[in-house]
């Protein structure tokens, strides 16, 4: 992506996401921001989730809804005090619908410096069968 | 002859339409239970990239961020006096060309970035570390800016 490449990075504010369900834990839920692409072959999805460790990440796929869900836990230490606080940490949460038919089997999860690498590879398309028609 | 003192929000010509003033109501019991009830998302945020927060404790300073997708190679930090500047680039890797497109949220592009903490800072043995895309500075406070203890002596 060259065109991008000398831009400045514009500051943005974290966005809380809305849950779908009340949380019965306190803290923030905040909406990862992501990039999705595909190509004939597989679905790709890429989330931007600072401080998950994978063992914190669950990615759920059930009835086409992917569930993405990452817990944070806080990194500060203990006997720290705020100077100043700019962003806050919490949960990433977010969900989608997919369309397409995604070979469950197939599915490549990643975790790297907190970018998630989702791949779903879509379910080949039945190969065309010939039927002979017998004749009498 | 009375004088009579009404609030700003008192309809000048008698409640109008009930509902109206219900709904009047009820706006104003949200904006109240928001600024109550819901802390800020962000408190004081300077409007530039990356979104910092700094920490102290007894010995140091902490200055953290989130850089998702980022390694410590790729960052420059330098300290001056009480000042940290971290800058860098945040590139995406190119995907297939092929590829169709249904989101683009992430972001590429340069950053630089100046905080400045309360106190010195010993330069020397700053450390930059960065684990799940969250970038924490530890620098270490200067001798003479350490709380001291001072004992007081009994004449």
């Amino acid at each position: 992506m060259t065109d991008t490449e000398s831009k400045a990075i514009q500051a943005k504010g974290k966005t809380e996401a809305a849950t779908p369900a009340e949380q019965t834990r306190p803290g923030f839920v905040f909406t990862p921001a992501v990039d999705i692409f595909e190509t004939d072959k597989e679905i790709t999805l890429l989330a931007d989730m600072p401080g998950v460790k994978a063992e914190d990440l669950l990615v759920d796929l059930h009835e086409n809804v992917l569930t993405l869900d990452g817990n944070v836990r806080p990194p500060e230490g203990p006997g720290e005090v705020d100077v100043f606080r700019e962003y806050r940490t919490g949960r990433y949460y977010r969900q989608f619908t997919l369309s397409e038919i995604i070979d469950q089997a197939e599915i490549k999860a990643g975790l790297q410096d907190g970018v998630l690498r989702l791949t779903l590879p879509k379910v080949k398309a039945a190969t065309p069968r010939r039927i002979t028609v017998k004749g009498q | 002859m009375f004088l009579l003192r009404r609030p700003d929000y008192w309809p000048a010509s008698g409640w109008r339409d009930p509902l109206e003033e219900l709904e009047r109501m009820r706006r104003q019991m949200d904006l109240m239970s928001t600024a109550f009830f819901r802390a800020p998302s962000v408190e004081s945020a300077a409007g530039v990239f990356p979104m910092m927060n700094a920490s102290e404790d007894k010995d140091n300073y902490y200055v953290r961020a989130e850089l998702p997708g980022m390694k410590a190679e790729e960052l420059v930090i330098s300290v001056t006096g009480n000042s940290v500047s971290i800058s860098g680039e945040r590139k995406l890797a190119a995907e297939d060309d092929k590829a169709q497109y249904h989101r683009r949220e992430r972001e590429a592009g340069t950053f630089n970035r100046i905080v400045s903490l309360p106190a010195q800072i010993e330069w020397e043995k700053v450390e930059a570390r960065c684990a799940d895309g969250v970038l924490t500075v530890t620098l270490p406070k200067a001798e003479a800016a350490k709380p001291k203890r001072i004992a007081v002596k009994l004449s």
